[in-house]
């Protein structure tokens, strides 16, 4: 799975901030998907494996199932905890395994290994408030069928998954209209604040016993189990034997009560992931590990030079193309308007399918940010050159030429700078959409201030979405501020003059 | 100098020339006058290849204008149009040494040339680092004829120079003019609808209407022998706008 490996030598190569790893020590990539368990479980695995002596990073809360397991597939991630049931219910449904043997085998198939299982299950479950279950008496899923007026709020994962609501609706034959997907940590809020009745629950999230929600029993038995598990690519058992060998020491280690209690202490309690898995790796194995936090600043330093690096690179890319782009389509008309066409229809591609797509080609971290944000980037650069140059009035246009220069000049001389006030403005638009969209780059791994914002949404921590959003603004400004300053200069003096002195 | 030879040119549906042909002497002014439409600009800028003929050649020194040689042969002629077409962006001293510049001119052969001809056009040095918005109308068009002369070309190419002029400025730039076309001794085709205009500059005065030539010669000639009933008309609507001095010339 080494497509596209000409793109990202490229890319790597244009890269400062910190993805080079050195190439004589293996690093070991673990992942996780965006939620605390996951991110839990991506740190224990990290923190063992760097213990064993082997070097790991964690590519922590990247974006959805699909996502991550591609990423292991395709070799950007080397391990990262998953769910049998989701395995087989969704990852791999259409191959359809009966038990965990074919499971295993088609893995195998795959170059890909499971764990033993950790030693709890995180099932999916519905849950009510307990005043509204106690009011309308629900205890059991199959009652929710004698109440159609139910609001229900799932995460966009239930929602779309096949072992998720459309077949739970199938199986109990629910009648309820108002169902929408939102945001896994907002539907706890949205349950709480009263605006859903019915959400769907991981087991072991923390939240359950904090929002004193009652989790209907399963009478019909639809959901799976979903034992946790490791999942790693198969050939580290020979590349990294040791590494793998202390990894699996977790296995059978977490039992339900003290994943809820490492939940709780993520979420309700705000502990770093880090600490928490220190803290559970010696008590339960008595293994210390070093989790040296990093200070606030150090992580908004690494955020910014992340952030900046994304933002510089594509803007750059962007506008090294987009300009000589805007110049064809001003030069040939027909030619033009498919260009304009072209890069208006990158425009219209979401952010995220557009990460999700690029993932087979370049992986996951900041190389497909980089190409989602030059690709978003095209349009008001390109749209602003064309727009400069063919607003030239034509008696100048016509004056160059009659002059005698040849096109090039012309280009040169008179046209590019007549068209810079509105060619900058174009790069000043593109920048600062820019800055705002780097922060989905959080998503696929790319770092960035969309990593405090993306972990604050998921652990309800306003000062966590501050600490990304408010130098996202104050990055934003900078930029235009930039860019006003640099038009001072570039944009030529008689085009400012206004009349007089 | 010029020759327009079986000249055809179509915009769409509307036929501005049709089989159209002309020879411009050298040495001498022409003026090219007729009402809206009449295809008199068309003609100038067929001669500075800014439009190119449907069929027929347009030949400048007995070489046919074509896209090869076609910017060389523009070095060779200086073009003036109405509104001035002065860019914006450069300092009336930069559009006046642009070309020249392109040129790798030296600096010292570029200021003697643009120092002669601000006098010539009595432009006042210190007003060369303006840019174009803080000159007036008159100064402009002396920017304007300064770029137009700065390669000393053979040919002058000017399209209603002083039509967005105000009265006053006019009549003073229409004197300097003169005087420059006569110190020079260039070939000189001048596009106006005016006729006092057309007889205070030209040599010969051609007079046109939908795109073909009226009548040719001196306004003298067109008053005296008229060759339609249209040219006795058309001096008529003007003549109000005629002083006596002019008329008896």
């Amino acid at each position: 799975m080494k497509r596209g490996r000409l793109w990202r030598l490229v890319l790597a190569a244009a890269l400062i901030a910190g993805c080079g790893a050195s190439r004589e020590e293996r690093v070991l990539l673990v992942g996780s998907k965006n939620f605390t368990e996951g991110v839990i479980l991506g740190e224990l695995a990290r923190s063992l494996i760097e213990y064993s002596g082997q070097p790991a990073t964690h590519r922590r809360a990247l974006g959805g199932t699909r996502l991550v397991f591609n990423a292991l597939v395709a070799g950007d991630l080397d391990v990262y905890a998953e769910y049998t049931g989701t395995l087989g219910h969704e990852i791999l449904a259409s191959k359809r395994p009966r038990d965990e043997k074919e499971l295993s085998a088609i893995l195998a198939g795959m170059g890909l290994s499971m764990s033993r299982p950790l030693g709890f299950q995180d099932n999916y479950a519905l849950g009510m408030r307990r005043e509204t279950s106690q009011r309308l008496g629900i205890k059991r899923l199959s009652q929710l069928r004698d109440h159609p007026e139910l609001v229900l709020r799932f995460g966009n994962e239930f929602m779309e998954r096949e072992d998720g609501w459309p077949g739970l609706r199938a199986h109990y034959g629910l009648p309820q209209r108002n169902v929408r997907g939102v945001e896994h940590d907002l539907a706890y809020r949205g349950i709480a604040a009263g605006d859903a009745d019915v959400t769907d629950l991981y087991t072991t999230d923390a939240e359950i016993a904090y929002y004193n929600l009652t989790v209907l029993e399963d009478d019909l038995s639809y959901f799976p189990q979903y034992q946790a598990v490791l999942l790693y690519r198969t050939a580290l058992e020979k590349e990294t034997p040791h590494a793998m060998a202390t990894l699996k020491r977790l296995e059978g280690a977490i039992d339900e009560g003290a994943m809820i209690q490492m939940n709780a202490r993520v979420k309700l309690q705000g502990r770093p992931e880090t600490e928490v898995a220190a803290d559970f790796l010696l008590k339960r194995l008595g293994i210390t590990v070093n989790a040296s936090n990093e200070s606030g600043l150090e992580r908004l330093a690494r955020n910014t030079k992340a952030h900046v690096a994304l933002v510089g690179v594509s803007l750059s890319v962007a506008v090294l193309i987009a300009i000589p782009l805007g110049i064809l389509a001003a030069r040939r008309p027909r030619l033009g308007q498919l260009v304009l066409g072209a890069v208006g229809i990158a425009q219209t591609i979401p952010a995220l399918a557009l990460l999700v797509f690029m993932i087979p080609l370049l992986g996951i971290g900041a190389g497909p940010a980089v190409v989602a944000l030059f690709l978003y980037s095209l349009l008001p650069i390109v749209r602003n050159t064309h727009a400069g140059l063919t607003g030239i009035a034509l008696s100048l246009r016509e004056s160059a030429e009659a002059l005698g220069l040849p096109p090039r000049a012309r280009l040169r001389l008179v046209e590019a700078p007549l068209a810079m006030p509105s060619i900058l403005a174009g790069i000043k638009t593109a920048a600062v959409i820019n800055v705002g969209a780097a922060t989905l780059g959080a998503l696929i791994g790319a770092g960035g201030y969309g990593q405090p914002i993306l972990t604050g949404i998921r652990l309800d921590d306003v000062g966590l979405i501050l600490e990304g959003a408010v130098p996202a603004a104050v990055l934003a400004l900078a930029v235009q501020w930039l860019f006003e300053w640099a038009e001072r200069l570039v944009v030529p003096r008689g085009l400012k003059t206004s009349t007089g002195g | 100098m010029f020759e327009l030879d079986q000249v055809c040119k179509r915009f769409g549906e509307v036929t501005a020339l049709d089989r159209f042909n002309l020879s411009i002497e050298a040495g001498r002014t022409t003026v090219l006058i007729g009402p809206s439409g009449c295809g008199k600009s068309t003609v100038l800028r067929l001669m500075i290849g800014l439009q190119c003929p449907d069929s027929g050649e347009v030949r400048f020194n007995n070489e046919r204008l074509d896209g090869d040689r076609i910017t060389a042969q523009r070095r060779r002629m200086g073009y003036v149009i109405q509104d001035g077409g002065l860019f914006p962006h450069l300092s009336a001293h930069d559009n006046i040494a642009l070309m020249a510049c392109y040129l790798g001119w030296t600096a010292p052969r570029m200021e003697d040339r643009i120092c002669e001809l601000a006098d010539l056009t009595h432009f006042p040095m210190e007003a060369l680092d303006r840019f174009p918005v803080q000159l007036s109308g008159g100064q402009q068009q002396r920017v304007s004829l300064m770029r137009a002369l700065m390669l000393d070309p053979e040919v002058l190419l000017l399209d209603e120079p002083l039509g967005a002029l105000d009265p006053m400025i006019r009549f003073e730039l229409q004197e300097d003019l003169k005087s420059v076309f006569s110190a020079l001794g260039k070939t000189v085709v001048l596009v106006t609808h005016d006729l006092a205009e057309a007889a205070f500059f030209g040599d010969t005065i051609i007079l046109m209407r939908d795109g073909r030539i009226v009548q040719a010669g001196t306004l003298d000639a067109m008053m005296r022998e008229p060759a339609e009933d249209f040219v006795q008309n058309f001096i008529k609507a003007q003549r109000s706008h005629l002083s006596p001095e002019v008329l008896r010339r």
